[in-house]
């Protein structure tokens, strides 16, 4: 009836047992509040059910902040184990939790921050800065993140029930089959990733289709801003890799529950082809999270440098190139296969040659801010901490993309140290510079800058904390996830100097969680109107929250910048034209999409456990499901003219 | 050809859901592109339990060619009958194309459980399990194409031939022929280097 569900898997170790204590708790806590407050119906009529974009967006945010603290803690614990694990002290975690904890780590950064946080951007800024009401499918929207929301619920219950997987956040084998992973860890895994990985691919099908399909008349391709069209090429990644995600993993399933030798020691099973398919996919992954991050910087630089982009010819090509090459360069995660000289020179010299857009971006960003009268918000703080990490980081990739140099520093803590400067430098700044910038925009009131500032410099400091010792210890010959480190090594001083970073972080994200705080209090005081940060693009342009529809009426575009050239025309003295309103066209709120993740998490849960008869239910669930949405016609509503002229006169006439 | 015909044509060019369908088609490409680069690597990995000339019929892959290649070609008359307004014959093209791919699945389905039964199971060798995977992916996107045809059926019968239903009819017409053209490449690459 169960399946291999037992009792047994709800009893842990009592570190584990804290874990699992915390998840029960938060989600009673979260569902008593929201019963205590009565906001049941307004939870589900306004949030759940919603089809719009821009709260989509918020959804997909809060989700990744949420992950990002779960995420952190699993950090946390691994530098104090590191910290203290020394000598006769085997520290707290045992090996196995230990292991289970740097998986759930990566995979948590990566898909459950990283990859939210920048479908939350995209679903906030996209539709506003092409002049678009909504997303090409609404419908399909909401099921993308109820999708993501689905897989970050299972990696969360893996916490009470039963256990993670023990493989590190690329689950290789053979150490993921069946024969050395015989627990639910690794199908926690997969699952989660499966569900949330299709989430994924469907947004990226939907926001192509949205910026290619979707622009106000007049926006052609080269007057896109530059966020829009790193969007285009990041989503052009996601089509392009996250069905190979899709196809591995579904081998690596085939394997464990079929008895099937894609990735087996024996029969023919080839552990290095799993290796070569995940990276095929997962170097295109960094690229997908790290090219909307520089469309960000690319939005705030030239704001508040006030001055326009230089260089956005060069800034289009060198994102298409980046889009280019980051497929040409997946076997430098693993020269030491024993491809041979030629191969290996092929992709240190492909990886190599990536530096040079990312350089060019670079050049672009500090020529933008030459002469230009620089304002010091956030933002900006931000931006000048990404590029000092970021140019860091990026000279260890150089360096490692020599092959030999990368023999001796693969699985090495310099490489985790390269890759968390990129990853945190390269997208985490980025995504907090972007939620500094556009947070009036979507919510009607600045951040507090004061604890803005605190918050920055405490992150930059813990970060380097954290992670120049690690550069230290890679190039001392420390491999990555130790859970033991011997004293004669002379290491573990580096060892209790990172767990110090962490701390100093701890505190940083506690100022930002403070920051929200004080800013939603004292929001009244902070209110602000369109154009915050005089700012240069459409979304600028509309009320700050904008209303369901965005535009009321869809605007015509002359050049790059839109919303700045609207402002020349305005000073010049053309008077905007009386607008003359019409009826929209919006999509109707639907709980499908909550259903279909619904189901699909019933029958990741059962695939996991192997109750064979709630994953075939679930799955028979999604297909009635989706078959009887498609007889429903009744999809929209209209949003009549005098209803818009009576919304846009009460926006306009808002006391700021 | 009346002037319903242009109407709809017209109203889906440069449709977006039918450009998304394209995109999907291209992620489902990169899928199947992983299994045949997978099927590529593994096919030398026989184990002694049965190599693909061993075990491979041409007669029955070229006959499974020839089923689709046909549901392929009923697949477009319906979509003709349609731009034409013409319910009856969509319906019927639509049926013809259903039993062709029945059959397809059917002729398949039987390959595969003779296989089992002469003890080439996918648990034998790293062939086979990506043999099994490689064909059986394809089949279950034509199963899948089956229900999606019924159910379109289903909404041609109730609602007549609107610019919606041929928007569906279309858009599943792009998916048939493209399952149609992942098979020539099956056909190729597995069957015919098989047992050359």
């Amino acid at each position: 009836m169960f399946g291999l569900l037992t009792l047994q898997a709800f009893l842990h170790g009592p570190i584990e047992t804290g874990g699992q204590l915390a998840v029960v708790l938060g989600v009673l806590a979260v569902l008593g509040l929201i019963t205590y407050f009565k906001r049941w119906k307004w939870l589900f009529g306004e949030w759940i059910t919603s089809l719009d974009a821009k709260k989509i967006g918020i959804m997909y945010i809060i989700l990744s902040i949420v992950m990002l603290l779960r995420g952190f803690s699993d950090a946390l614990l691994l530098r104090g184990q590191q910290a203290v694990a020394v000598g006769a002290g085997s520290g707290y975690l045992a090996p196995d939790h230990f292991a289970q904890i740097f998986t759930a780590h990566g995979v948590i950064m990566i898909f459950f921050v990283a990859m939210p946080f920048m479908f939350g951007f995209l679903n906030l800024i996209v539709p506003l800065q092409i002049g678009a009401r909504d997303v090409a499918y609404p419908f399909l929207n909401s099921v993308s993140f109820w999708l993501t929301a689905a897989g970050a619920m299972l990696i969360n219950l893996s916490l009470v029930i039963g256990q993670f997987a023990a493989t590190g956040w690329l689950a290789y084998p053979p150490l993921s089959e069946l024969q050395y992973s015989p627990g639910v860890g690794v199908d926690y895994y997969i699952w989660a990733l499966q569900i949330a990985g299709i989430g994924t691919l469907l947004s990226g099908i939907n926001f192509l289709v949205t910026i290619i399909k979707m622009r106000a008349p007049g926006m052609k391709l080269m007057r896109m801003p530059i966020f829009v069209w790193t969007a285009l090429g990041s989503m052009s990644l996601v089509v392009f890799a996250f069905p190979i995600l899709t196809a591995t993993l579904a081998m690596l399933s085939l394997d464990r529950y079929l008895g099937m030798h894609f990735f087996t020691t024996n029969l023919g099973g080839n552990a290095m082809l799993y290796v070569n398919l995940i990276w095929a996919w997962g170097h295109p992954e960094v690229y997908i999270l790290v090219l909307p991050c520089f469309g960000i910087f690319s939005e705030i630089v030239p704001v508040f440098s006030q001055k326009r982009l230089f260089g956005y010819v060069s800034m289009v090509i060198a994102t298409m190139s980046i889009v280019f090459l980051s497929f040409m360069v997946w076997a430098h995660h693993f020269f030491t296969m024993g491809a041979g000289a030629d191969v290996n020179a092929f992709f240190g010299i492909m990886t190599a040659v990536i530096s040079i857009p990312t350089g060019v971006k670079i050049f672009n960003w500090l020529f933008t801010m030459f002469r230009g009268r620089i304002i010091f918000t956030t933002p900006m703080l931000w931006f000048m901490g990404f590029l000092v990490t970021f140019t860091i980081g990026g000279m260890a990739g150089v360096l490692l993309s020599i092959p030999g140099a990368d023999f001796q520093l693969h699985n090495s803590l310099f490489l985790v140290a390269h890759f968390h400067t990129m990853i945190i430098g390269g997208v985490l700044f980025n995504f907090f510079a972007g939620f500094t910038y556009w947070f009036p925009k979507v919510f009607g009131f600045k951040l507090n800058e004061r604890l803005g500032t605190w918050a920055f410099w405490l992150w930059i400091t813990g970060f380097s904390t954290a992670f120049i010792p690690l550069y230290v210890l890679g190039i001392m010959g420390a491999t990555r996830r130790l859970d033991y480190v011997d004293p004669l090594s002379g290491w573990h001083i580096l060892f209790v100097v990172a767990a110090i970073g962490a701390c100093i972080i701890g505190l940083a994200i506690l100022c930002q969680v403070a920051q929200v705080v004080v800013s939603i209090r004292q929001r009244n005081q902070n209110r602000v109107g369109n154009d915050p940060w005089n700012g240069r693009t459409l979304e600028w342009a509309l009320p700050s929250p904008p209303p369901v529809y965005n535009f009321a009426v869809i605007p015509h575009v002359r050049g790059r910048d839109a919303f700045w050239m609207q402002k020349e025309a305005a000073a010049k003295g053309h008077a905007p034209k009386e607008p003359v309103y019409e009826d929209i066209e919006m999509p109707k709120n639907s709980l499908v999409g909550f259903f279909i993740a619904g189901f699909s998490f019933a029958f990741g849960f059962g695939m996991i456990w192997h109750i064979w008869w709630l994953a075939a239910l679930g799955i028979a669930a999604i297909v009635v499901t989706i078959i009887a949405r498609s007889f429903n016609e009744d999809i929209e509503y209209t949003i009549t003219a005098a209803e818009v002229a009576a919304t846009e006169h009460r926006l306009s006439h808002k006391t700021v | 050809m009346n002037r319903e015909h242009k109407t709809n044509v017209k109203e889906l060019s440069g449709d977006k859901v039918i450009f998304g369908l394209w995109l999907y088609i291209l992620s489902d490409c990169v899928l199947f592109a992983a299994l045949f680069a997978t099927y590529a690597v593994q096919h030398t990995q026989i184990f002694g339990a049965g190599s693909p000339d061993q075990l491979f019929s041409l007669s029955n892959a070229l006959t499974e060619t020839l089923l689709l290649l046909t549901s392929s070609f009923t697949c477009g008359l319906a979509v003709l009958a349609a731009y034409a307004n013409k319910k009856g014959l969509t319906l019927a093209a639509l049926g013809a194309t259903l039993v062709l791919g029945l059959s397809f699945v059917a002729m398949e389905l039987t390959e595969f459980s003779k296989l089992l039964s002469d003890g080439h199971g996918w648990q034998q060798s790293a062939f086979l399990s990506s043999f099994f995977t490689l064909v059986g992916t394809h089949g279950l996107h034509i199963t899948l194409g089956m229900l999606w045809m019924l159910v379109l059926m289903v909404h041609i019968y109730m609602r007549g031939i609107s610019t919606g239903n041929t928007r569906k009819l279309l858009t599943f017409s792009i998916f048939w022929h493209f399952l149609d053209i992942i098979w020539i490449f099956i056909f190729t690459f597995v069957y015919l280097f098989g047992l050359m």
